[in-house]
């Protein structure tokens, strides 16, 4: 399965990580440019970034270089080794996250076994790094981001989770190739061109696992966390420069992952209809799709951050237990009851 | 080394190019940035007046008894993974123990719900 090139391990590990330390970072840009920067101009009526480069698509590069001038400012009562490790742990988390995405019959760094239930567990990490940040600023604003972020993450965590089993359930499998596979194989009522886009039978969970993907990704109107508003930045005040910037990349590249998730479980992933499941001609093919599909879901996570108004505290909290998760546990027992009944 | 080993070892190899990115981009920022601390600059960022009271200040932890409640909801979860993994195997008697699992919790969800642990307090 992973030899893409019949190439030993070390060499063709090297080669993968090669690559994705090019596609991280540029997903990351692309993300931040098309939606951050110019889609939200657009939908506050103002242009965006005009001047650097050709329609201001240099901008965050320039602004990265910017961000590598400034002062590294510790403040002198902050704990400073944990001040210092907890933007390298958010970003290790969301970096974890590419190793199982597949774009391709081979086109995958690693295909875990686990794979799903692997994406959950380590995008759960940032949590930690999110927390450490909070408190090792010793600064009351931070703090209290920090445990409202740790609050609200572990509160959808649980949809997150529940929502992918209906996913789990109809394709045999945690493994994200055979999630593929099973949705490539399907057939809709005996029509199996476009075989079987698991959105269709699980809608619901589809629509918990953006609900929950929006929360765990603290955009609005689930930012609490980070409002700026009330807590000026929550865990991120105290940091300058480039710590800072590591936490913005991880958190828009957090948010690609996440959509590539979606896209892989619901939309039917890298699989063109029509083609053969492991015609080689996908690995080129396959990564082309992956990205169409990636920036419609990423679109919709934006578009609703930039539509919606913040929640209450409390009211985050009653959604994700009196709503979701009942929801999400009865769309578990309904997906098993059709898998073995129909 | 095994194949399934092996796999991790990848897992490994990109959480440590992780770490390495980070430390290689502060390395970059330690040549390029001015460095002049001065004891206004290191105090903590309340708005722009002098910090109230100390840096750590007691919080209530409102949602203490939700993260006990997740607790037992994630260990749910991993018991869930295998099952439904599994459920072309076990068939009809899977999914009846699975109803009967998932019912007792959601009456567990229901009792604290009731008792008022899922209000804001």
């Amino acid at each position: 399965m992973t030899d893409l090139l019949g190439l030993a391990y070390w060499a063709e590990t090297s080669i993968k990580l090669g690559v994705a330390l090019i596609v991280i970072p540029t997903a990351a840009l692309m993300l931040g440019y098309l939606f951050l920067l110019k889609m939200m101009a657009f939908m506050q009526s103002r242009l965006g970034p005009q001047d650097v480069g050709p329609y201001g698509t240099l901008q965050l590069i320039a602004d990265a270089v910017k961000f590598l001038q400034k002062e590294d400012i510790h403040p002198a009562a902050a704990d400073r080794r944990v001040f210092r490790a907890a933007p390298v742990v958010v970003l290790a988390s969301s970096f974890l996250l590419f190793v199982v995405l597949p774009t391709g019959p081979d086109a995958v760094v690693e295909n875990l076994d686990t794979g799903i239930f692997y994406a959950m567990a380590v995008s759960s990490l940032s949590v930690l790094g999110v927390l450490m940040a909070g408190w090792a600023s010793a600064n009351k604003y931070a703090l209290l981001g920090g445990l409202r972020a740790a609050g609200q993450l572990i509160a959808y965590e649980l949809p997150l989770i529940l929502a992918v089993m209906g996913v789990v359930i109809q394709a045999d499998s945690l493994n994200l190739q055979q999630i593929v596979r099973a949705q490539a194989e399907g057939e809709i009522f005996g029509f199996g061109l476009i075989g079987n886009p698991f959105i269709l039978t699980q809608f619901v969970g589809f629509l918990i696992f953006m609900i929950a993907a929006q929360a765990e990704l603290t955009q609005t109107p689930f930012d609490m966390p980070v409002a700026e508003t009330e807590l000026v930045g929550g865990f991120h005040v105290e940091y300058t420069g480039f710590r800072f910037l590591l936490f913005f990349m991880a958190e828009v590249a957090t948010a690609f992952a996440f959509s590539a998730l979606a896209t892989v479980m619901f939309l039917g992933g890298w699989w063109i209809p029509g083609f053969d499941f492991d015609a080689p001609v996908l690995n080129v093919l396959g990564p082309v799709v992956m990205l169409v599909k990636i920036l419609l879901v990423a679109f919709i996570i934006f578009w609703i951050r930039f539509t919606y108004p913040r929640l209450r505290e409390d009211q985050l909290q009653k959604f994700a237990w009196k709503v979701l998760i009942p929801l999400s546990l009865a769309n578990i027992v309904v997906t098993g009851i059709f898998k073995v009944v129909l | 080394m095994s194949d399934l080993l092996r796999s991790y070892l990848t897992v490994a190899i990109f959480g440590a190019a992780a770490v390495l990115m980070a430390f290689t981009m502060f390395g970059v920022a330690r040549v390029l940035r001015p460095q002049r601390p001065t004891p206004q600059k290191l105090i903590a960022y309340e708005s722009g007046v002098d910090p109230v009271g100390s840096d750590w200040t007691q919080s209530q932890i409102r949602y203490y008894v939700f993260a006990v409640l997740f607790v037992l909801f994630d260990v749910e979860a991993v018991f869930i993974f295998p099952w439904a993994t599994r459920l072309d195997v076990y068939a009809l008697f899977g999914l009846v123990e699975m109803a009967i699992f998932i019912f007792i919790l959601v009456l567990g969800l229901f009792y604290a719900w009731r008792k008022g642990v899922l209000r804001w307090v």
